[in-house]
């Protein structure tokens, strides 16, 4: 009798763990079928392509216009934005935590890229609202609001991601590649960056996905320094829309199609977050199966 | 002779600029996070009065005191939800579930795309589903559901690793001594990894302390003391934000200060989270 007791209870714990477990799946199931059933109205009364690539966003007019196209460019330029700032600087930084970073010095650097992690996306933005904004204002054209200043706080927000990926993709590369390259003569740098980067290029890549993905999701900070107004920016000095930025405006007194219209946003964004997802899972599938590393 | 000529040689030119861009782009990072952290401290305690953080909330005095209540409710609460779960999820994974068991494939991939999605997505999932549809409206349980949501798989994947690090002669032993699965998890495997189990429950803390998209529109934005789990209110982060946005000059004021709190306050998170985890220099090799 004991026994069956003990047993049942094994057996229950073991079934609740599991249904602890399928709270995520259950969670991603509920975000997707809110998000897109949210979506559906705006995108069935629409049409899909005429949101998507309507350059006319007008919900409170008689009758309204949604189109967001101008918006998917914004978000496009900011993230591409980030990049061109902080894929270089990422990866070099990268490149010193695993190469260069005296043993001493390593527990505060990397406590030091932790932290660029760690500080909220707010307090980013309103940094760059303060400094970075006025900065352009007074040195370029324009109101300081712009695609470069949102370009340049997304480039240091992307920082610790690509850091801490490239860093550990660059250790994994065996020890006997860069032994190689520097018994056939080459330099301490060129045994890095023309053997190891090449060999870890599977995992960069993969901390540029990751960082492209924070950037193009990120809203507070983009919010305070992009301007957001609903244009296609021609330079980098004028003011821009992302598709968050649309979300966090104007969610709080949508209403109607308007809502739905805003929800269709962020369905919008929300594809684009799955792709990179599946973009990232070919990566890492492919650097598992080709073997190479480690 | 010789090294001198060599020095000036192509390859060498090449090697010293690869060289001093891998130190700059160090220093590039280094100088952002210290500007940025070192200018917000400055012009927060420029901005320190008392009345601005104990004070009562008013126009005239647009204090955090209330949002200070706000955070700490909120923390507790979506960690109550959060860890319990995430932790069973871990065991479940790591313990229980066989190589081959078809939930498992589904449980990383629910959790690597959790982890992936903006938490301006997870604000709008969470005023829809939490605020409209359970009818929660805006509210701290709208928004501790909503972030609980969003620490799963960071909670998760670190308890995960905690779990795994445990090693397996601690489980043999307790199983030899007649231990059932049950008591070695909960008696040996987890008290073992409680360490990184901590800092990734302080981690977390920081990231509901600086979470502001996915609030404004499940937690809200009414400036009041919540009297209770279906009231709206502020966190730190949020009051920041709405200072900023509708506060004018004073309402700057108030952000560097809150902003001030809210770093002092993370870094000594991290700080205390990499301590305890001890992972500070673990993975260092060169």
């Amino acid at each position: 009798m004991a026994k069956d007791i003990k047993e049942i209870r094994e057996k229950g714990a073991e079934y609740f763990f599991l249904l602890c477990s399928l709270v995520s799946i259950g969670a991603v199931l509920l975000i997707c079928y809110f998000i897109f059933a949210g979506a559906y109205p705006a995108l069935r009364d629409i049409g899909a392509w005429a949101f998507l690539t309507g350059d006319l966003w007008k919900p409170t007019d008689h009758p309204p216009s949604f189109g967001i196209f101008n918006m998917i460019a914004g978000s496009i330029y900011v993230t591409a934005g980030a990049c061109i700032f902080g894929v270089p600087v990422g990866v070099f930084a990268a490149v010193y935590m695993a190469k260069y970073c005296p043993r001493k010095i390593y527990p505060v650097a990397s406590q030091l890229v932790s932290l660029l992690a760690g500080i909220p996306s707010i307090i980013y933005g309103f940094f760059g609202m303060m400094m970075i904004v006025p900065f352009i204002q007074e040195n370029f054209s324009g109101n300081g609001n712009s695609v470069l200043a949102a370009s340049i706080v997304l480039g240091v927000m992307i920082l610790p991601t690509v850091i801490k990926v490239s860093e550990v993709s660059i250790r994994a590369v065996p020890k006997s590649y860069f032994e190689g390259a520097l018994a056939l003569g080459a330099t301490k740098e060129q045994s890095i960056f023309f053997v190891g980067i090449p060999a870890a290029k599977s995992g960069i890549l993969a901390g540029v996905i990751l960082g492209i993905g924070r950037a193009i999701g990120e809203t507070m900070a983009v919010v305070m320094v992009a301007g957001n107004s609903n244009i296609l920016p021609e330079s980098i000095f004028k003011s821009v829309r992302t598709l968050t930025a649309n979300i966090v405006l104007e969610m709080g007194y949508a209403a109607g199609p308007h809502y739905d219209a805003i929800v269709a946003t962020g369905a919008v964004l929300f594809v684009f977050i799955l792709m990179l997802n599946i973009v990232l899972n070919i990566i890492n599938k492919g650097a598992q199966t080709s073997g190479g590393l480690s | 002779m010789i090294g001198q000529i060599k020095m000036f040689s192509m390859k060498n030119v090449a090697s010293v600029t690869l060289r001093s861009l891998v130190y700059v782009a160090m220093g590039l990072t280094a100088i952002s996070l210290l500007g940025i952290l070192s200018y917000i401290l400055f012009n927060g305690v420029k901005a320190f009065k008392w009345s601005l953080i104990f004070g009562k909330f008013s126009s005239a005095n647009p204090s955090m005191s209330f949002s200070i209540v706000t955070t700490c409710v909120m923390i507790l609460l979506t960690l109550l939800i959060a860890v319990p779960i995430s932790i069973f999820c871990a065991v479940y994974l790591t313990e229980y579930a066989k190589r081959k068991n078809i939930f498992v494939n589904w449980i990383r991939l629910a959790t690597e795309t959790l982890a992936g999605i903006p938490s301006i997505v997870f604000g709008l999932f969470g005023a829809i589903f939490f605020g409209t549809v359970m009818g929660f409206g805006y509210s701290i349980l709208t928004g501790c559901l909503t972030v609980a949501i969003m620490l799963l798989p960071v909670i998760i994947r670190q308890t995960e690793e905690a779990v795994k690090s445990v090693p397996d002669m601690y489980r043999e032993g307790s199983y030899g001594l007649g231990a059932s699965k049950l008591r070695t998890v909960f008696r040996i495997v987890l008290p073992s990894a409680m360490p990184g189990i901590l800092s990734a429950v302080i981690l977390s803390m920081g990231r509901i302390i600086g979470e502001t998209a996915a609030l404004i529109f499940t937690l809200g934005t009414v400036a009041q003391l919540p009297g209770g789990l279906l009231d709206s209110s502020r966190t730190l982060a949020v009051h920041m934000y709405i200072s900023t946005r509708d506060g004018g000059a004073a309402g700057r004021e108030v952000a560097f200060l809150t902003g001030a709190v809210l770093i002092v306050v993370i870094l000594c998170m991290n700080i205390g989270a990499s301590y305890i985890g001890g992972k500070v220099g673990k993975d260092f090799e060169n």
